[in-house]
């Protein structure tokens, strides 16, 4: 387990445009020079978000990386939720779900709520 | 000169990376945060502050677990920003101005009580593009960043965040120029999790109590892991309001704004400290 450099490489990835066309043009060479598991290379370079999140992915860097790879941000909330199903909770960090009824049902209640105001 | 003008406010990246989506949810309440916004940057500009000191907490656009500083203060004459995709946070990459000699002299001075770290390079983020592309939209007011970590744990406690505000607060007062602050963070909010749009509407109502009555003793007395089981890990975000707090230095504070916008992931809050006029 290295989850420290995973996130340093997406750090890397989010702030370094030069580290960014690296990975794109030679992205193994790259992956080489962090100490990564087989796991998590391999969650990097599909990318698998879900399994980067339950990893313990530091959020403030995941949606970045998400945003890299072209994920619009509700494929990228599901993504995590589907991660979740796929490889149990998070593992490590403090982005863990703790659960929650849904940005919807959520509008749906306040706005409910302001209508009654 | 005393300080000008002190504040917070919301910094979340949805406000402006997913505006059309609070625009099909609730397009009066996106419409009145806007005004909040451009109220509050009227109000900043009506001191005629010569810099504004914006503590944000940023998102590992600088500062990451290899080297973390506790506090940071910018030291340059300009500054880039947002480092966000473009596309994520529909604010385009500019310039910024700083002020390099100004931020020597206020560093200074906080180094007298707090062991600052300074950044002749700073990237924004979102905790501090999404603030001034409302507050001041020509980005012709030099800016002085200042962080505090509120995203790798350990964190600094909130008795340092608070002595970090008073610091600010000192060192603005001992420079001839108008200092204007404003803290920038989320108050309750889970995001970039699965439960992004989760808000704690009654946390965070009793936290801004706390902040508008500057009772330093209520505001401290919350415990980080108290607030990530109320208010999430989003909620250790509150030390930069809390900082903004001290460098009020006993003023009262009101809250001009506070609603909860799920799609952007936090309750969305303007307040400001009623300082006397300079």
């Amino acid at each position: 387990m290295s989850l420290y450099q995973v996130q340093k490489l997406i750090y890397q990835l989010n702030r370094d445009p030069r580290t960014r066309q690296r990975y794109a043009e030679e992205r193994h060479a790259v992956l080489g020079e962090y100490d990564l598991t087989p796991e998590e290379v391999g969650a990097l370079e599909k990318p698998d978000i879900g399994l980067l999140y339950v990893l313990g992915v530091n959020g403030q860097l995941l949606m970045h990386f998400a945003a890299l790879h072209r994920i619009e941000w509700t494929d990228y909330l599901d993504r995590m939720r589907q991660g979740l199903k796929a490889y149990g909770p998070v593992r490590e960090g403090v982005y863990a779900a703790t659960g929650y009824e849904g940005i919807e049902a959520h509008d749906a209640r306040l706005k409910a709520e302001r209508e009654a105001r | 000169m005393p300080l000008v003008y002190c504040g917070a406010c919301s910094h979340a990246p949805g406000i402006t990376g997913r505006a059309e989506r609070a625009e099909r949810a609730d397009t009066q309440t996106r419409q009145a945060l806007e005004s909040a916004f451009r109220r509050m940057g009227d109000d900043i500009r009506a001191t005629r502050p010569d810099a504004l000191v914006v503590i944000a907490a940023e998102h590992f656009a600088n500062f990451f677990m290899n080297n973390m500083p506790a506090f940071a203060i910018g030291m340059a004459d300009s500054y880039q920003g947002p480092i966000e995709d473009e596309a994520f946070l529909r604010i385009g990459r500019t310039t910024v101005p700083g002020n390099k000699a100004l931020s020597r002299r206020l560093i200074e001075n906080v180094m007298q009580t707090v062991d600052v770290a300074y950044a002749e390079e700073w990237q924004f983020d979102h905790g501090i593009s999404v603030p001034l592309h409302f507050l001041t939209p020509d980005y012709d007011l030099p800016i002085v960043p200042a962080n505090i970590n509120c995203q790798g744990p350990p964190l600094a406690p909130l008795a340092r965040a608070w002595a970090f505000g008073e610091a600010l607060r000192r060192a603005a007062d001992s420079v001839p120029e108008r200092i204007a602050l404003i803290g920038t963070g989320g108050l309750s909010h889970w995001p970039a999790t699965p439960d992004s749009g989760k808000i704690n509407q009654e946390w965070d109502r009793e936290f801004l109590r706390r902040w508008s009555a500057n009772d330093r003793e209520a505001l401290l007395s919350y415990s980080d892991a108290e607030t990530y089981r109320e208010a999430g890990q989003g909620g250790f975000e509150i030390r930069t309001f809390i900082a903004a707090a001290a460098a009020a230095k006993g003023a009262k504070g009101t809250v001009d704004f506070c609603e909860p916008v799920p799609i952007f992931a936090v309750s969305c809050t303007l307040g400001s400290f009623q300082l006397p006029v300079a």
